[in-house]
């Protein structure tokens, strides 16, 4: 049963392989950049023959402890393998206690797991120094692999014990987002502080090796180092962390097996209208209280929404790195460019649901009034607000009028630009309820190209703006900037007014195309 | 009725027996016991008895649609690829009349009924909704007609009220209208204690009423149901039946397509039998099954029924 898992975790991989030559390429693109890694950390655990054994001990625990939590807190938020998930396996008669260890074997073959594997057994390379500790290291990292391992699958098992409720794992894949991207600004600065203490590490290495993560990593170095009691004691406290975690880890399997995916479903009375009942009772009334309800309500339209208040962060972080505030004050039109053309997947998102709009025959104006003005509804303060808080926060008030014009245009004519493209290509997209950062095969070409001519477009359309924000900061006189805030207001909403029309009927014409599209690629 | 469903089982296991003799029949010769019962039916080789039925677009007196039937189409053609889908399509559903097209898995229903509602372009043929061309005036013709599309995604962030709102105001009315009308379906569907829930979270025979209930809010003259059926529990399908017979005696027309003959039998009053993209038999429920029931009426005419007992090691007795 064991070696059947095992052989089902690779065929799995062999198969995903052979589905596409893109994804093949992809593979071994990312597989020789893996390899490379691992190579250079193996090199890197040898070169650590000639460091002394302090140093030694302050990167194998640190670098230890890192990959185990990582091991522990990735699976929650993107989930790697599915094959061999309890759902797929609980209809099958197989014991627990086989399907533990076939589980166990299966997540080291996979690809992380095996680079895992690998890199923690070549830590006996440091030791060459010492053979019988080099045996020890070699059996620690073995087992420092096995609980990477079993941490991750009992911490997805424990937590979908926990919840397997549709709102917790929305809510997961969006919060999982702001750090990752926040991730760059995170390291730039815990490194810069780090530098200024330099016992920091070693005091952080000998905490953690005290701790369930970084216990395993510490005993050969606590042997080298002359403490066999403190060996033992962290022995213990891995092997303890072991058994803990595979006591968790055999529980929230047990309980999956017999827990399939539920809906979490709240019962709410009717009565309850939301922004249906504010907006205008017309068609593209509706359909912006549609899109606007599915922008706070829908993860894939939330992933967007986050953008508002995280790039103008990163901007303001990375202009405090450079130092000037050219950065900072260029969020406003960013955020405009990058809400504007988030319209492009609107009706993608729809899916086949879009079924609805032909079937009542909605004229594809209103259609496309509809998906505009939600984002213009909070788009446009948004916008606004961020160039004057910028403004404020950069000391510099010259360029707000030019900036203001350019995100008015930027945003207005990023919508009218993507309704007609948006009327024309639809593209596969993560389907309703899909992780967000689902990117389906095949959707990247149809989309670079729609989004190329997108921006193409939006660059000619916009040009006057750009332009005279430029002549406004090299020549720092303020009538230039005035000058671009109304050719944005003007330009803006004309090119909003022309896309949306156009736009529209091509709509009208092309819809039973576009639904055919939505329906091969659901 | 549940009589009549008797005498089909009893058929079928005659047929059972007779397959264990012909282990390889794709179509078990007709018993001559069923032959006494219809002498008529019996004389007429397989083929010429499908002819009787047939609906060939020459039976039309005119290729124009029928500017009197709730649904008209003319010589309908859809091609996939090599696939033709739907090869030659002619059909009157006459206004009031509830309209059941069975067919088995991949024989057009879903793809000829996508074109009759204005979301499939076809290749070739007229459709026409109580006299307006569907692909001439999309607008006039869509205001007619209600659809549920099987396989289709609803906006399911949406609570359900909101939703059927939705669908009523894309239509054309008012918010105090939608809402209403909004009301009288949830309750007729039974849906108000989940009316503020999202769509998401209901279970299939929920998601399928109210998309149902987005079907009537415009309150069309025909309703256009693809397997409206489907995964919805005996209770909830009783109720959708009762509520579809009001509308067809309310002088509404409904077309439904489904795979339970059964259901078909009980339910409509006219029936077209198609497979491979063609009408095999149309008309009256009556006049379709010819005194049989329809289910077997519906496997003879579409041929491929296996009569087999499975591998030895599936045997227990």
């Amino acid at each position: 049963m064991v070696a059947v898992l095992v052989g089902l975790r690779l065929l799995v991989l062999r198969n995903s392989l052979k589905r596409s030559v893109g994804q093949l390429i992809a593979v071994i693109i990312g597989g020789l950049y893996g390899l490379f890694v691992l190579a250079m950390v193996i090199l890197g655990l040898f070169a650590l023959n000639l460091a002394p054994v302090d140093l030694l001990r302050t990167i194998i625990v640190l670098a230890g402890s890192a990959l185990t939590l990582g091991w522990a807190i990735i699976p929650l938020f993107l989930p790697i393998e599915q094959t061999l998930d309890a759902p797929h396996l609980a209809v099958y008669p197989i014991p627990l206690n086989k399907l533990l260890t076939g589980l166990l074997i299966s997540g080291v073959v996979g690809i992380p797991g095996a680079i895992t594997m690998v890199a923690s057994i070549f830590t006996f390379g440091s030791w060459l120094r010492m053979p019988g500790i080099a045996v020890l290291a070699l059996l620690c990292g073995i087992a420092g692999a096995l609980l990477c391992v079993m941490l991750s699958r009992a911490v997805t098992a424990a937590a979908s014990g926990l919840s397997s409720g549709r709102r917790f794992r929305e809510a997961a894949g969006i919060l999982i987002f702001i750090p990752l991207v926040l991730l760059g600004p995170i390291i730039a600065g815990t490194a810069s502080s780090l530098e200024n203490s330099k016992d920091v590490l070693p005091n952080l290495a000998n905490a953690m090796s005290w701790t369930p993560l970084g216990a395993i990593w510490a005993i050969p170095s606590q042997v080298a180092l002359g403490d066999p009691l403190g060996a033992v004691l962290r022995a213990l406290i891995g092997l303890a962390t072991i058994a803990v975690v595979f006591l968790v880890w055999r529980w929230g399997l047990a309980r999956a097996l017999v827990t399939p995916v539920h809906a979490a479903s709240r019962v709410r009375a009717q009565g309850k209208l939301g922004l249906f009942g504010r907006f205008p009772d017309t068609p593209a009334g509706v359909i912006a209280a549609r899109c606007l309800t599915y922008w706070f309500r829908d993860p894939r339209y939330l992933r967007q929404l986050v953008i508002i208040p995280v790039l103008p962060l990163l901007l303001w972080f990375y202009s405090s790195l450079t130092g000037g505030t050219f950065l900072l004050q260029a969020a406003g039109p960013f955020v405009a460019f990058v809400l504007g053309i988030t319209l492009i997947a609107d009706v993608s998102y729809d899916s086949t649901a879009f079924v609805l709009h032909m079937s009542k025959a909605v004229p594809g104006r209103a259609d496309r009034w509809g998906r505009a003005s939600a984002v213009l509804v909070f788009g446009l303060p948004a916008v606004v607000a961020i160039t004057f808080i910028t403004a404020a926060v950069a000391h510099d008030w010259m360029p707000v009028p030019a900036l203001l014009g350019l995100s008015v245009g930027l945003l207005l004519g990023g919508l009218g630009v993507c309704s007609v493209t948006s009327a024309v290509v639809v593209f596969p997209a993560p389907s309703p309820g899909d992780n967000p950062f689902k990117t389906r095969p095949g959707a990247n070409t149809a989309l670079l190209g729609s989004t190329f001519i997108t921006w193409g477009v939006l660059a000619v359309v916009t040009a006057p703006e750009i332009a005279l924000l430029i002549v406004n900061l090299v020549t720092g006189q303020p009538l230039w900037g005035w000058i671009a805030l109304v050719v944005g207001v003007i330009l803006g909403p004309v090119t909003l007014v022309i896309g949306a029309n156009v736009g529209g009927r091509i709509l009208d014409r092309r819809s039973p195309e576009l639904l055919m599209q939505l329906q091969k690629d659901a | 009725m549940r009589s009549r469903r008797r005498v089909a089982l009893q058929h079928h296991e005659f047929h059972t027996v007779i397959g264990k003799d012909d282990m390889t029949a794709v179509n078990p010769p007709t018993p001559p016991e069923r032959g006494q019962q219809h002498p008529a039916q019996d004389a007429v080789p397989p083929a010429s008895a499908r002819a009787a039925y047939v609906a060939p677009t020459a039976q039309y007196a005119s290729p124009d649609p029928d500017p009197e039937a709730a649904l008209s189409i003319r010589g309908l053609f859809k091609t996939f690829g090599q696939n033709h889908a739907v090869d030659g399509i002619s059909l009157d559903v006459p206004a009031g009349s509830f309209y059941g097209l069975v067919g088995p898995n991949g024989a057009g229903k879903t793809t000829t009924l996508s074109m009759a509602t204005g979301l499939l372009r076809p290749d070739a043929g007229v459709v026409a909704v109580h006299g307006v061309d569907v692909w001439q005036h999309p607008l006039d013709a869509k205001a007619r007609v209600g659809v549920l599309s099987d396989g289709a995604r609803l906006f399911d962030r949406l609570t359900g009220e909101q939703l059927v709102i939705y669908a009523g105001v894309l239509s054309g009315m008012d918010r105090p209208t939608a809402i209403s009308r909004t009301k009288d379906l949830l309750q007729l569907l039974d849906l108000q204690s989940a009316a503020g829930t999202l769509v998401v979270d209901y279970s299939a025979g929920m998601t399928k009423k109210i998309a149902l209930a987005c079907a009537m809010v415009h309150a069309p003259r025909l309703l256009v149901l693809d397997e409206p059926f489907e995964s919805v529990d005996p209770v909830s399908a009783a109720n959708i039946r009762d509520i579809l017979g009001g509308f067809v005696s309310g002088g509404g027309t409904v077309i439904v397509s489904s795979h339970v003959m059964d259901l078909v039998q009980r339910m409509c009053d006219h029936v077209a039998v198609i497979t491979s993209g063609r009408v095999v038999a149309s008309g009256t429920v009556d006049d379709v099954r010819g005194g049989e029931d329809l289910e077997d009426r519906f496997v003879e005419l579409v041929g491929g029924r296996r009569v087999q007992e499975g591998p030895e090691w599936l045997r227990y007795s």
